[in-house]
């Protein structure tokens, strides 16, 4: 099944086209990578796809329903949760509430009930509080819980962020530059985490980066923008071969 | 009175209210920051003149040049003192503090004139101007406009045509790239506090003229307005300062004249939010793209 | 598991024991017979600010945005409430039965107000968002200075001119509500223990609910938008809820106030005060409820304490408040200084709390 379908997808600010003609299938259970040079139009391509921007013209399917235009809170309700390139956590909150913030809609009590404190809340609270444990001591952050997340390190913010995206149970996420300011070894530990999620997850992923061993390490297919248009897609090995890409990313 | 008549009242209202509005308008452009206070220069600026005026027996020109300058360096000492040191701090922070500067104005004066409503002698020499039989158009009215008029003109040159004014502009794009360009921006900073602060002496010395009673809390009502107006006209314009400032005292004097004046201050605000609801960033505000 | 109390719930029970205590120790003194006329007379008003100041953080600084026109909330239970009491006047005579429904009414209709605001405003953000909130109070205000109603043996009359519009009947006519001159004879319900319990309340609903699923959407709101969004918090539906909870309170605070003089007028209830409710927030520390507290009793009851140095005192206050902010927000003076300011030990006491609440 084809989780995510972009069509003809398209976006222009003033003059400027920033996304044109996009067209791109990833599957169920794909590591799905998109890459380019700066400016290509990558993280538009994300806010496309969750609502942030609404595209001028073209099309976006998730699991064959048309999500084009819908609102980011709903687009993530229908199942696409991201992580941000500059890191957006909710700093002043500890890291378990962060994590409870992406639980809220799957576990929901009414107003009353809280101010009451009645049983659905107390239910539904420590249902939402073991859940949360659950993700955080996956990912390494279970001694943090209590921390505010803006004292989180670096890494464990990227962490955090992806928690909390997976809180929200999304059929595809979408990662930009999860693997931005690590170092290698880092990095080789978060290709393990990536492939982690995916499998334990079962979401679908799709990624924005950089970093060249990470994309041809883990990312089964590839797409490559160049001025916001598609310059090659297909299999990994073969598009990194493509010598187009080489040119675009080396220059003549 | 005819409609005509009306309609150049509140254009002179107007213009008392865009002279404060810049002030407004600049101070945010640069400082990013609401700076509540500033309403109170306007009452500073009237107590000054009347001081010299009444109680001195100074000539009327002269005391108002002193109120600008005077006015000038009480914003600039203002910034300095407390506005300076929250150049990092939240834009709450720096709101409270403001809140705190337009305390500390207002009971100072009180604590130097009293609660009770000074009458402040025009400071307009020339008498009522007749046109036709209808028309009668006071002094203070044909000067707030004409010198509105000057400083308004003279003002938008000063922005766009000298090194400071263009400094001026800069910083309030982006002070960080300002600053990398060789632009003095603490000078940037206090020149534009002088110059918001002596338009509002201006506009107080006018306003105190049209409207001659001053109270220490005389500043507190035309500085909401003309925040208002600033924001009428999209915070961080200059034309739209202008345009908002008078637009918003033609609506006052006409919804005085022909609906209800106890409704009218009602009526401008309620014109404010209905432009802010249709147009989120005012009249000529820069829409604002989101960044993710 | 070790069995514990949960910090969130420990910062309530410290929070909800402070409020418990000075109150109660307010009613025995003054059961006792030991506190002066002047004391007396501060403790229902400083329940009312207690009340506005936390519900005023909720949007604030649990919601993060910036609002101007808390007053006006008030000044809709304020009169919302009187009218009901003046109206049931004849009905019911007891004022313990009164008071509950005129209460109600000025909160639920002042929650609306919010609500009904809130749909168009919270779009604006920031700047814009304060400076629409403090036109709408404005507008409230001017409304109410041109409100007119009264009742006589023909029924209610209500209108925007004048009392004498009215051809009221001498002999059965009611002032109600008298334009600029606002509403006086409201009963005087608004009894210290009534207003303590309301405080209360207040803070609990208050605290709970930011303790709970809604609480973290506020934040996280507050904190980031678009991220919040992101992971399908239904943004505006949070930030409405907020706003009116925010509002109903006020307008509790209202009721409370209408009913504790024997005569209201519209005049009060003017931007100037819901900048005084905002220094009280922002001086009690941002999102702290139990700062809003200790802020809006401290700063409320010391300038009425001080009135012998009466001439000074506005001044004092001034520099006092610019010379708080600048120490408790300048990088150079933070690390210092503000290791002796209230907002310092507040912020220690709720570490020890562990949470922000």
């Amino acid at each position: 099944m084809n989780v995510l379908e972009l069509k003809n997808l398209g976006i222009q600010f003033g003059g400027l086209h920033a996304v044109e003609d996009l067209n791109v299938t990833i599957r169920e259970g794909e590591l799905y990578g998109l890459i380019g040079p700066n400016g290509a139009g990558k993280t538009t391509v994300f806010n496309l796809i969750t609502g942030v921007y609404k595209p001028t013209v073209g099309s976006i399917f998730l699991c064959g329903k048309d999500i084009t235009g819908k609102p980011t809170a709903e687009i993530n309700r229908a199942g696409i949760a991201r992580t941000f390139q500059n890191i957006r956590l909710f700093s002043e909150m500890t890291v378990r509430d962060n994590v409870k913030v992406g639980l809220m809609n799957e576990y929901p009590y009414s107003v009353f009930s809280a101010i009451l404190r009645l049983p659905s809340y107390r239910k539904a609270e420590k249902a939402m509080n073991e859940k949360a444990d659950k993700l955080l001591s996956i990912f390494d952050l279970g001694d943090s819980a209590d921390l505010l997340a803006a004292n989180l390190s670096y890494g464990k913010q990227r962490k955090l962020e992806i928690a909390r995206a997976l809180a929200t149970e999304p059929k595809l996420l979408l990662l930009d530059e999860p693997a931005a300011g690590m170092n290698p070894q880092e990095t080789e530990e978060l290709m393990s985490t990536i492939r982690f999620v995916r499998d334990e997850f079962k979401v679908t992923i799709l990624l924005i980066e950089h970093d060249m061993r990470l994309v041809s390490g883990i990312c089964e297919e590839l797409t490559v923008l160049n001025f916001g248009r598609e310059l090659a897609q297909g299999p990994t090995a073969e598009v990194l071969r493509d010598p187009r890409v080489v040119t675009a990313y080396l220059g003549e | 009175m005819s409609f005509l008549s009306y309609l150049i009242s509140g254009i002179s209202l107007g213009s008392v209210y865009a002279l404060i509005a810049l002030g407004y308008t600049m101070v945010y452009g640069i400082a990013k920051m609401l700076n509540f206070a500033h309403g109170d220069v306007i009452m500073v600026g009237g107590f000054i003149v009347f001081s010299f005026v009444s109680t001195l027996g100074l000539n009327p020109l002269f005391s108002v040049l002193l109120a600008v300058v005077l006015c000038a360096l009480l914003g600039v000492l203002i910034e300095r003192i407390a506005y300076k040191p929250l150049r990092s701090a939240t834009s709450l922070a720096v709101l409270i503090t403001a809140i705190g500067v337009s305390y500390f104005l207002q009971n100072v004066a009180l604590l130097i004139f009293g609660s009770s409503a000074k009458s402040f002698k025009s400071v307009v020499p020339i008498g009522e101007i007749h046109i036709g039989t209808e028309l009668v158009i006071s002094g203070e009215t044909v000067v707030t406009i004409a010198v509105s008029l000057v400083i308004m003109v003279a003002l938008t040159l000063f922005v766009n045509r000298t090194k400071t004014g263009k400094a001026m502009l800069a910083v309030s794009e982006d002070k960080g790239a300002a600053q990398l360009m060789g632009i003095n921006v603490n000078k940037t900073i206090s020149i534009t506090f002088a110059i918001g602060s002596a338009l509002a002496a201006v506009a107080g010395v006018l306003l105190c003229s049209a409207y001659p009673s001053l109270k220490p809390t005389t500043g507190a009502m035309p500085g909401i307005k003309a925040f208002t107006a600033a924001v009428f006209g999209g915070i961080g314009s200059i034309p739209g300062a202008m345009i908002g400032g008078v637009l918003l005292g033609v609506i006052e004097n006409l919804s005085k004249a022909y609906l209800s004046s106890q409704m009218s201050d009602g009526i401008v605000f309620s014109v404010l939010i209905l432009v802010l609801l249709i147009k989120p960033t005012g009249l000529l505000g820069k829409k604002i793209n989101k960044k993710v | 598991m070790k069995k514990k109390l949960s910090p969130a719930f420990r910062d309530k029970l410290v929070t909800s024991g402070i409020v418990v205590v000075f109150f109660a120790l307010c009613l025995i003194l003054t059961a006792a017979g030991a506190t002066s006329n002047q004391f007396r007379g501060l403790i229902v008003p400083i329940a009312i600010y207690i009340i506005l100041a936390v519900s005023l953080n909720l949007t604030v600084g649990v919601l993060g945005e910036l609002s101007l026109g808390h007053a006006g909330f008030m000044c809709v239970g304020a009169y919302v409430g009187s009218i009901v009491s003046l109206l049931l006047g004849d009905v019911i005579e007891n004022g313990y039965l009164r008071f509950p429904i005129a209460l109600l009414c000025g909160g639920v209709i002042a929650g609306v107000f919010g609500f009904l605001i809130g749909i168009p405003v919270l779009r604006l953000r920031g700047d814009y968002l304060a400076i629409v909130t403090l036109a709408f109070g404005e507008v409230i205000k001017t409304i109410v200075r041109n409100l007119y109603i009264a009742t006589d043996a023909a029924g209610l009359h209500i209108n925007f001119t004048a009392i004498a519009d009215m051809d009221l009947d001498p002999d059965t006519q009611k002032i109600i509500v008298n334009g600029a001159m606002g509403i006086s004879g409201s009963p005087r319900d608004s009894k210290m223990w009534i207003a303590a319990l309301l405080v209360l309340l207040t803070v609990v609903v208050v605290m709970n609910l930011v303790d709970s699923r809604a609480g973290r959407a506020f934040m996280s709101v507050r904190d980031n938008v678009i991220a919040a969004e992101s992971v399908g918090v239904p943004v505006v539906r949070y930030k409405l809820l907020a706003f009116s909870v925010s509002a109903f309170f006020a307008g509790i605070a209202g009721v409370l106030y209408s009913h504790n003089l024997s005569s209201i007028s519209p005049s009060t209830f003017d931007y100037n005060l819901s900048i005084m409710i905002l220094v009280y927030v922002v001086l009690g520390g941002i999102g702290s409820i139990r700062g809003s507290i200790i802020a809006a009793a401290l700063l409320y009851a010391l300038p009425e304490l001080l009135r012998a140095l009466n001439t000074y005192r506005m001044v004092i206050y001034a520099v006092i408040l610019i010379t708080m902010m600048i120490l408790n927000n300048n990088e150079k003076f933070k690390g210092k200084l503000s290791r002796f300011s209230p907002k310092t030990l507040l912020d220690r006491m709720k570490r020890k709390g562990g949470d922000r609440i």
